[in-house]
């Protein structure tokens, strides 16, 4: 292990802090009373709804789909009955149209049994992972059908499984790797032969040497050439698609590119064990494996959740909240959202909540730029995040495109090594909002 | 932003309001006032050793130059409106700084003066901390050059005999002042200054310790050189701007230092003058110095070879402190034009 693979520029190594949950096995929650579905729950298109109110629905039926544009349908995660179609609390867009779902509690669970998918011809995989509703769940939230036909210009040759989970506190990925390895690897190879390709590397980071060990054990049980499983170095943010591309294959994503343009296509682990499902069992995407943790919450837990489970009702489950509660974050803690309400669903992207105490996070005033250049020494993408906040604050934000503004992905590598402790990120999306590409 | 009861029962409201913010939510433990308190604490030692090399009033001074920094700070941003950051460290180590670049033989009272133009007008009104184009404690130290130009040049003390630390304190300065090596060596020639100060091992050893005739904090190297070593240990500095900086003098004085080429003594101009505390200390000042590693080589070359041609054909003996005011300006020049690698340019070109 001593050549370890990583990205070579910038990057920084926050406390992992994966220790509260990684031994907890993923543990499933009881159903909730209500479901709040948020119509938009990825990149693209919002659905549009195809149930009305007091609708009765079945566990898996489609109650929203998109017609036009970039999108995928949205099952209901239980039988229920539909509430309402209003609005939700959003952790960005404050609220957002949803849908209202009373679970039906008495209802039988829907089973899917495993079902032929070797035989079957590309174009219908394709067609069962867009109908399952699959988005890339690691966060980024792109359909993943879309990244499975990639642009003809461009031929695919290698596809890189994202088991990288850089983001500290969350284990969600490294407890899908332990307890299910099988039906990751098989969703990687319905994914292969989806692509028409061979190649696959399985990114891990080696802070998890058990999730490394179990991979690599079914990967040698199927014994099927290509498929390889790559330690990588712990290093932030390792996850993040170029950065994982660069790290594993050495290829270089151009800026404003999608991965396919050098040939390859990331999926998360866990997109591969919903691909899977959605493939082999038929289950479409209305579950979510979710990491709770940090000081504030009573109980840390993976929990395996329905897609629209508020986080009110999580909190309920897992013992209540604790004092010194500072910040609840949807996602991780280096690029999470912090929200003002526990009404807040989670959506197929969530991949943690995490209940952060005062000790956990920072909340010091920022100071004056002291030109320190960490910043420049951490930005994976090369850039100049002190200049691009100078501008803002010169209130020039229109000019920070030079400095490839466009480029950062906000991973927050640069905000956290500052040591005036200046809010670079939301300078740069200041930015964004005012610059011109 | 409110906290009301939840969906269920069991929640009870905290007390306090949870803070909404954006990421990242983490922060590493590093801060303005950590870098500027560890800075002030590597130049502890020397600043201990210079009592035991040119007496107890080298004490006195940087304590009068801490204060009247801090002091001059606070009221200027207080005048200014803006809020007073002394806790912060930077003013402090300033006034460590600048009294370490000024002779052990003057009036205390000077670095009062120096306080006043490097941070109120070298500083604050340039914008504080991070706006500054010159060093602060260099461009005090300038203006008393500029200002005392005697007692700046000529208040110098050779080391005290043995521990006789109170030797200097309150005699009068005239009666024991000597002259730099630096100063000998330009106005006198080799010969006078291997007679004063001694040639071979003996000679780099005691300087190399800080035993010889200089300013308050510039003679100790090796604990200089020390305090450099665990800024480095720290990630504070890297090495380009101090190595560039040292290369390039004992490379340049090398060559053109002597009678003839080829036959100049670097390490005697690495150890005399205030080069490694300038290459370790001043140089490598965040504000005033540029962000990239291609930069900073420029930048450190850039001391060096000015400090050399100052030193060899200015008036001055020593051409360290204008060398990096000079420079100073050009850092964000410097950075504008060695840019990090972007991690991918645009495919068909253009950034």
């Amino acid at each position: 292990m001593n050549s370890l693979l990583t990205f070579p520029k910038g990057g920084v190594h926050p406390p992992e802090s994966k220790e509260q949950t990684q031994g907890l096995a993923i543990e499933v929650m009881p159903l909730p009373d209500e479901l709040e579905l948020i119509l938009s729950q990825h990149i693209g298109a919002p659905c549009t709804p195809t149930v009305a109110k007091r609708d009765v629905v079945a566990e898996g039926a489609v109650i929203g789909t998109v017609s036009k544009g970039l999108g995928v349908p949205l099952h209901a995660p239980a039988a229920g009955k539909i509430k309402d179609i209003g609005m939700s609390a959003h952790p960005v867009r404050v609220s957002a149209p949803s849908i209202t779902l009373t679970v039906d509690r008495e209802a039988t669970p829907a089973a899917y049994p495993a079902r032929d998918w070797q035989n079957l011809p590309t174009d219908e995989l394709l067609a069962r992972v867009a109908a399952a509703g699959i988005v890339g769940i690691g966060g980024a939230g792109f359909p993943t059908h879309v990244k499975l036909r990639p642009p003809a210009d461009s031929p695919v040759d290698t596809l890189v499984l994202n088991g990288a989970e850089c983001e500290p506190y969350i284990t969600a990925d490294h407890r899908q790797m332990l307890e299910s390895p099988a039906e990751i690897l098989t969703g990687a190879r319905i994914i292969l032969k989806i692509l028409g390709i061979d190649s696959c590397h399985i990114g891990i980071e080696r802070n998890k040497p058990d999730a490394i060990t179990e991979m690599s054990r079914v990967v040698a049980e199927a014994d099927q050439a290509g498929i390889v499983v790559r330690p990588l170095q712990v290093k932030y943010p390792q996850g993040s698609e170029k950065q994982l591309i660069q790290a594993i294959t050495g290829r270089k994503v151009p800026a404003m590119a999608l991965p396919s343009s050098v040939g390859v296509v990331v999926h998360n682990v866990g997109t591969a064990k919903a691909v899977y499902d959605a493939v082999a069992l038929g289950k479409p995407l209305y579950e979510k494996v979710v990491t709770i943790a940090g000081q504030g919450i009573a109980r840390p837990a993976n929990l395996l959740v329905k897609v629209g489970t508020r986080v009110g009702d999580i909190v309920n489950y897992l013992g209540g909240l604790r004092p010194g509660l500072a910040k609840v974050v949807m996602g991780g803690p280096m690029m999470g959202f912090a929200v003002s309400t526990l009404d807040v669903p989670i959506t197929k992207t969530t991949s943690a909540v995490l209940f952060l105490g005062e000790e956990e996070i920072d909340s010091n005033p920022h100071s004056q730029c002291i030109r320190c250049g960490w910043c420049l020494d951490a930005c994976p993408m090369g850039l100049e995040p002190k200049e691009i906040g100078l501008y803002v604050e010169a209130n020039r934000p229109a000019e920070t495109a030079q400095f490839g503004v466009f480029d950062c992905f906000e991973c927050g590598s640069c905000a956290y090594v500052c040591p005036a402790k200046r809010p670079l990120v939301q300078f740069v999306r200041l930015a964004k909002m005012k610059a011109k590409r | 932003m409110s906290k009301e009861q939840v969906s269920g029962e069991q929640i009870t409201a905290p007390a306090a309001l949870w803070k909404v913010s954006v990421s990242p939510h983490l922060k590493s433990r590093e801060s303005v006032e950590r870098i500027m308190w560890t800075v002030v604490a590597c130049l502890v030692p020397p600043l201990i050793l210079s009592v035991f090399i040119f007496g107890i009033q080298t004490l006195l001074i940087t304590a009068v130059s801490v204060l009247s920094c801090v002091l001059v700070e606070a009221a200027s941003q207080k005048a200014l409106g803006r809020p007073v950051t002394v806790r912060d460290g930077s003013a402090v180590l300033t006034g460590m700084l600048l009294a370490f670049v000024i002779p052990p033989g003057v009036s205390p009272l000077l670095p009062i003066l120096a306080a006043v133009f490097a941070i109120y007008i070298g500083k604050h009104l340039l914008g504080g901390i991070g706006y500054n184009f010159f060093n602060p404690a260099l461009l005090g130290r300038a203006f008393l050059l500029a200002s005392f130009p005697v007692a700046m040049t000529s208040a110098w003390l050779p080391p005290v005999e043995g521990f006789g630390i109170f030797a200097y304190f309150g005699a009068s300065v005239d009666a024991v002042s000597t002259a730099t090596p630096l100063a000998v060596l330009k106005e006198q020639g080799l010969a006078a200054f291997t007679e004063a100060f001694g040639s071979g091992a003996s000679l780099y050893g005691s300087f190399f310790l800080g035993w010889r005739p200089g300013c308050i904090g510039e003679t100790s190297g090796f604990l200089l050189v020390l305090g450099g070593l665990y800024l480095l240990y720290r990630g504070y500095i890297t090495w380009h701007i101090p190595v560039s900086v040292v290369a390039t003098v004992a490379l340049l004085t090398w060559i053109f230092g002597g009678e003839g080429y080829f036959a100049g003594d670097p390490l005697l101009a690495v150890l005399s003058g205030g080069v490694l505390l300038g290459a370790i200390f001043m140089a490598t000042d965040y504000v005033t110095s540029p962000t990239t590693r291609t930069a900073q080589l420029v930048y450190g070359f850039g001391i060096g070879a000015l400090t050399v041609l100052i030193r060899l054909k200015g008036g001055y003996p020593e051409g360290i402190c204008y060398a990096i005011l000079l420079m100073n300006p050009l850092s964000t020049v410097l950075d504008g034009w060695f840019k990090p690698h972007r991690f991918a340019p645009p495919a068909g070109g253009g950034r």
